[in-house]
């Protein structure tokens, strides 16, 4: 019998370039089919928060309906089973991130606390009086508050790194402010607010040819870029599970062994610990001596969802598919008389932030909203950031591999209401 | 009207394009600032009181259309009134922007500032209108610490 080759018809929904069926994965997030103020979502706060596939959902649920019990204390099946699925979650992040060893992988809530847990432990063992720790201008206040906080209690300087009107670290300026004296460079790998990919190799490079270790908050890194920790050589790495399409409460602090080792815990209690008397307590091995208590471990099972949903689309595809959309909407927000761009580095990831002239971001969200728009308005936690450039807020769209260049032309009409409304 | 166009009325834009009293005051006898988190709204307000009485109001900072119309109307509307009417025209526009119907005959006459009544339509926007109240309160009481929405 002959087969008939089909031929290749287009495809339902947006066609794109890239080899992405953008139509099909929508499916996957329940999310994306309610209606906001009677029309359909346009969900680009992705920056803020990521929706989640099914398959998050239901390994959270399944976790709840058939394998409910604590991890790392139970002889019985159940505990077995628990302990086995939250391991294996481990062992993916490992993978997620190329970590030499799963144990170089500590579950967090969030990046947030990870960059607190470096602070905490780390910081505080190695950083004295006079000590300085490196940070970037375009900083999340996660990865400017914990070192404040350390600063002061040290007497230590928080030393920061400028960037130049385009949103980019300006390289030399941060590698001299490098010196015996900083114990530690802290920066984003990608920003939150303009987009900006740091050119990390290079600040690694620079730091560790003065023997400074470098802490990557990967919040929004770890969603818009493919990592390699190994390969960056980086010693700190973080990034949360609710940003990369997994639970909320759920993160990851990756760490190099020999440090990790070296840093004393964070929280004291159970599964820390390998032996506790009155006199004297022995902390247990990592990666258990920094997950004190009982775990998210619903949530740890999401986050493995999500690695492994990553992971069967292609974490390229997706990539070039959101360096599509990334194109798109910067081109069509030219078109919008009096808007300004803030961040325009050359080397960026979907999350864009604009202001109108004129018009406050507050107000903007407002009219966008009620076209069923979601836009992040205001600081977005990096206040700095936003007296370097000059403006109280801006209005933020950030973007997943879920949404469709027809969303985007919905946000330029929704753009040109704003202006119609508020003059 | 759309809630939109209920919300974003001429007065209100008008008021936050070209806000009336916009300005610092040389002798003061109070000021306070507030601040929205949220949105980062900013403001410094600056009263002269002659006893009991506002004689001049003015304010200055950066914030949305409704927060910046709603200290402009402000300024307009408590300039000449006691303190004790000032707190009675403060509760009659908390009820009218949180949708809490004015309690029969006895609400203050609002005046202008009923262009507001289409902000309790839009929750999270309650803070951007009652923010300068909050901060003129504060100056009132000479209160030293910055009035906040949360």
């Amino acid at each position: 019998m002959a087969v008939t080759s089909e031929v290749a018809k287009p495809r339902a929904g947006i066609a794109t370039r890239s080899a992405f069926d953008v139509a099909r994965v929508r499916e996957d997030f329940p999310i994306l089919k309610e209606k906001v103020h009677g029309k359909p979502l346009v969900y680009f706060d992705n920056a803020a928060t990521a929706q989640k596939p099914r398959q998050v959902l239901e390994a959270e649920q399944n976790f709840y309906l058939r394998l409910c019990s604590n991890v790392h204390r139970g002889v019985h099946w159940l505990s077995e089973r628990a302990t086995q699925a939250y391991e294996d979650t481990r062992v993916k992040a490992q993978r997620f991130l190329n970590a030499s060893e799963s144990r170089e992988i500590i579950f967090v809530r969030g990046a947030t606390e990870a960059i607190n847990l470096v602070a905490g432990t780390y910081g505080r063992k190695n950083v004295q009086v006079g000590d300085e720790i490196v940070i970037s201008a375009m900083e999340h206040h996660s990865n400017i508050v914990p070192w404040q906080m350390l600063c002061e209690e040290k007497g230590a300087r928080l030393r920061v790194a400028p960037i130049n009107d385009r949103g980019e670290l300006i390289l030399e300026e941060f590698e001299k402010l490098l010196g015996p004296r900083t114990r530690l460079v802290a920066v984003t790998h990608v920003s939150n607010v303009l987009g900006t990919i740091n050119p990390v190799q290079e600040i690694i490079a620079m730091a560790h040819r003065q023997g400074i270790p470098v802490l990557l908050d990967g919040a929004q890194g770890a969603v818009h870029l493919k990592v390699d920790v190994r390969e960056l050589d980086c010693d700190f790495y973080t990034f949360s599970g609710h940003k990369l399409f997994g639970p909320t409460g759920i993160g990851v602090l990756y760490g190099k062994a020999r440090l990790l080792e070296a840093m004393p815990p964070y929280h004291g209690g159970g599964d820390m610990i390998s032996s506790v008397s009155f006199e004297k307590t022995l902390y247990n091995v990592i990666p258990y001596k920094f997950e004190a208590g009982t775990p998210n471990i619903a949530g740890t099972l999401g986050l493995g969802a999500a690695i492994d949903y990553l992971g069967g689309l292609g974490q390229e595809n997706l990539l070039r598919y959101e360096e599509e959309l990334l194109a798109y909407t910067t081109e069509a927000l030219a078109g919008i008389p009096e808007l300004r761009i803030i961040g325009t580095a050359r080397q960026k990831a979907p999350v864009i932030s604009f202001v109108l002239n004129g018009l406050h971001p507050h107000d903007v969200g407002t009219v966008l909203d009620q076209e069923g728009i979601a836009v992040r308005t205001g600081h977005h936690c990096a206040q700095p950031l936003m007296d370097r450039f000059g403006v109280p807020a801006t209005t933020r769209a950030s973007l997943a591999f879920y949404n469709t260049l027809e969303e985007v032309d919905r946000l330029i009409k929704g753009l040109h209401k704003v202006r119609e409304i508020l003059g | 009207m759309s809630d939109l166009h209920a919300l974003y009325q001429e007065v209100i834009l008008d008021h936050s394009k070209r806000p009336h009293n916009f300005r610092p005051m040389a002798d003061p006898s109070r000021t306070a600032q507030g601040y929205n988190p949220l949105c980062g709204d900013k403001v410094t307000l600056f009263v002269r009181l002659d006893g009991d009485r506002v004689a001049d109001v003015s304010f200055q900072g950066s914030g949305c259309a409704i927060s910046t119309a709603s200290a402009s109307l402000l300024t307009e509307t408590v300039k000449g009134k006691t303190l004790a009417e000032v707190e009675s025209i403060f509760a009659g526009f908390h009820d009218l922007v949180t949708g809490k119907a004015p309690r029969d005959g006895q609400g203050p006459a609002l005046g202008k500032l009923a262009v507001f009544s289409g902000v309790s339509e839009f929750p999270v926007r309650v803070k951007c209108a009652t923010l300068v109240w909050h901060t003129l309160r504060n100056a009132l009481r000479g209160g030293e610490e910055v009035a906040t929405t949360e």
